[in-house]
């Protein structure tokens, strides 16, 4: 009965449009549309339209950023309405990002941020110039599934094993995930440092939580 | 004449220096502790960690700023003019990865793939300076700067296009550079190296970038200012709006370098990039990173200024028919723009990787843009009158003397790297690859390293080992006569 609203939603979402998507939130919950149905029916589909189009190379980065922009919009309307309801959009995983020590460029790692929310991720950034120590403490505060380290510099590409070992020293390495990106990361490196896997790419990286999230509930499965 | 391509008109450049001047004021530029007192004292307001500079300041520094100057091969001869419209090429630098020769795949590079390489540059009159090309990670990082400087100077007499890692370790490479040149003095006057130093856009000159656009100016060598705009993501998306950024940095940091020390050899360079919306990637080899090399440098040219770029590099991960195409192109446009140092040969994969193949194939690319500079020549009183006189309509030009003396200086031949039928008679291999591989064994066999005096490899042998400890490491990779000094 509220396909017409959930039509408009997933248009706004492909739009890139905040305001409408915004607009389409409130009048959803005035409606008395349940705020799960409304994400999950409407603005979801929207998001899942967006990937696939990108893929296809139909969609660009741009775009990709303003259908994000537009995600969030919509969020702030219906984030506290589950809130209220005591229910919670169920999340594919939580990933704790940040650029290393040293280095100060954090376009990449937006770009992953920003993909990985509208895949349905809840997402914790912690900037550029992070140390190993804060990455911890704060992968250990958010109870994180996965830490993503990025680098763009050689130099400080490096500085990514430093995070390894500081998640080994709190004693996090065996429940968090490790995924590494930047422009001098290769597979080998990865491989080298420990960690759990490398992608070449914003997209890749997505498809690369999503696999780290499937080993980490096989494992989990296995144990209970 | 020689041939020339400009994108702007000068009414354009104006504006572009007219926003430019307004952006370093306003919003300003973000600077580090270490200029800060520098900037304020000449009467730029300093909030914070933002400086704002005004266009009067701003001016008088480019009006110091040199218009010209020398880099000089190890015999003391000038061997790179930068200003006016001459073009130099240089291999590009920093590369984590090589291309194996054997494999043809990437891997990390070591010692021996830079000195490879630095041979190789060595052979091919097309590279009039070296650069320290790759990361070695046969060392360790922390001395990664020095060495690799080190190994370049101990092959290669040639200038370098070089970069410290650091805001502390460029001192150490000043002092290598000072050994081989026999002292801080000799140095200053006919500098061996340039070195590369990059602000973060938009408009950051950090600590370590701040540092050492300071450091040299006070040490007398030459910097050479690498911008580095990426359209759409860290600069405005148009090709414009990117170059009023790359001019807002350069003369932001031509600024903090001539407050240090009025004269001190700057030069207006980048590595200026398109980013592409639809992988996030910088295209090295888009015709669009190539216009906005040739903008930013028009720009810089417009000032006066000596001038750099990074072009010849290309984006497949493999040679390939993508790879050589780019680097052609992008090749003749930088000549023709006459952009003074142009970086880059012998890269692939968005700079990450170096190639040695790919590095001789280039260097034709190289040497036909290098003739075609050279423009067409008027050789005598007759353009063809006179040799028709001779010949009638018989047609057989190719008896004239006329013929003889001129054909090698109206005409560039190529090496064997490039197909003129010679596999029809019996000679190359079939692939440019193939011909490639042949070409660097050639080039190689051929090579002798041009020896340093005993006292100077000495010196340089002393300083590795000395430096070298600090950083554990056992024996200087590259370089065979450690039993020399052990």
């Amino acid at each position: 009965m509220y396909e017409v609203y959930f039509s408009a939603m997933r248009q706004s979402i492909i739009d890139g449009a905040p305001d409408t998507a915004l607009t389409l939130a409130q009048q959803s919950v005035d409606a008395g549309i349940a705020p799960l149905e409304a994400i999950n029916s409407g603005f979801v589909p929207g998001m899942h339209a967006v990937g696939e189009q990108f893929a296809k190379g139909q969609m660009f980065l741009p775009d990709m950023m303003a259908s994000a922009e537009a995600m969030r919009a919509a969020m702030t309307v219906l984030d506290p309405e589950l809130k209220k309801l005591g229910t919670a959009r169920s999340m594919l995983g939580t990933v704790v990002l940040g650029t290393t020590k040293g280095d100060i460029h954090e376009i990449g790692k937006m770009l992953v941020g920003t993909l990985l929310q509208a895949h349905g991720f809840r997402v914790y950034d912690l900037g550029v110039d992070v140390s190993g120590e804060t990455f911890s403490a704060r992968a250990r505060a958010v109870n994180a599934d996965i830490v993503g380290i990025s680098a763009l510099l050689t130099t400080t590409m490096r500085n990514q094993k430093t995070v390894i070992e500081a998640l080994q020293k709190d004693g996090l390495r065996a429940q968090v995930k490790v995924m590494v990106g930047g422009a001098p990361v290769t597979r080998r490196w990865a491989e080298e440092i420990g960690a759990d896997g490398y992608a070449k790419d914003a997209m890749s990286a997505v498809a690369l939580a999503v696999s780290l999230m499937e080993a980490k509930q096989a494992i989990a499965s296995e144990l209970t | 004449m020689r041939p020339k391509v400009e994108l702007l008109d000068t009414p354009l450049i104006e504006r572009i220096l007219g926003e430019a001047f307004q952006l370093i004021e306003n919003p300003g530029v973000r600077i580090a502790p270490y200029v800060v007192e520098l900037l304020s004292a000449a009467g730029a307001r300093v909030d914070g960690d933002v400086a704002h500079i005004p266009e009067d300041l701003a001016r008088r520094a480019l009006q110091s700023a040199p218009r010209e100057f020398f880099l000089y091969a190890r015999n003391g001869q000038p061997a790179v003019h930068y200003g006016g419209d001459d073009v130099h090429f240089d291999p590009g630098s920093s590369c984590l990865n090589i291309l194996d020769s054997e494999t043809q795949q990437p891997r990390p590079a070591l010692s021996s793939d830079l000195v490879r390489l630095v041979q190789t540059a060595e052979m091919l009159p097309q590279f009039a300076a070296q650069s320290t090309a790759v990361v070695c990670n046969d060392v360790p990082s922390e001395i990664g700067d020095w060495y690799r400087l080190l190994l370049v100077l101990w092959h290669s007499a040639k200038p370098v296009v070089t970069g410290a890692f650091s805001a502390s370790s460029l001192h150490t490479l000043l002092e290598l550079l000072a050994i081989e040149s026999g002292g801080s003095d000799q140095l200053r006057r006919r500098p061996r190296a340039i070195f590369d130093v990059c602000p973060s856009p938009p408009l950051n000159w950090s600590e370590f970038a701040s540092q050492n656009m300071v450091d040299l100016a006070r040490a007398g060598v030459p910097a050479e200012i690498v911008s580095m705009p990426l359209a759409g993501a860290t600069a405005p998306v148009t090709l414009v709006g990117s170059v009023v950024q790359h001019t807002a940095e350069c003369i932001s940091g031509i600024t903090i370098h001539q407050l240090a020390r009025p004269s001190a050899p700057i030069v207006w360079g980048g590595a200026p990039a398109i980013f592409d919306m639809r992988t996030g990637k910088t295209p090295m080899g888009a015709i669009e990173t190539a216009m906005l090399d040739m903008a930013c440098s028009q720009v810089g040219k417009h000032l006066g200024l000596p001038t750099h770029a990074y072009l010849v590099a290309g984006d497949a991960i493999v040679i390939d028919a993508q790879a050589e195409m780019e680097s052609g192109i992008s090749a003749v446009l930088g000549a023709l723009a006459g952009i003074n140092m142009i970086s880059g040969a012998g890269m692939l994969d968005f700079l990450s990787c170096h190639s040695v193949e790919k590095l001789v194939l280039d260097a034709e690319a190289i040497a036909s843009a290098q003739r075609l500079v050279q423009g067409m020549e008027v050789r005598g009183d007759s353009l063809a009158v006179a040799m028709f006189a001779q010949t009638g309509l018989h047609g057989d030009f190719l008896k004239l003397k006329e013929t003889r003396a001129l054909f090698r200086t109206e005409q560039h031949f190529p090496s064997s790297v490039i197909d003129r039928g010679a596999q029809n008679m019996g000679g190359s291999a079939r692939d440019i690859l193939t011909r490639a591989i042949v070409r660097v064994d050639e080039l190689l066999s051929a090579y002798h390293r041009p020896a340093l005096p005993p006292e100077v490899e000495h010196s340089l042998l002393h300083f590795a080992d000395r430096e070298g400890r600090k950083a554990g490491l056992e024996r200087l990779p590259g370089i065979t006569t450690l039993a020399s000094v052990h």
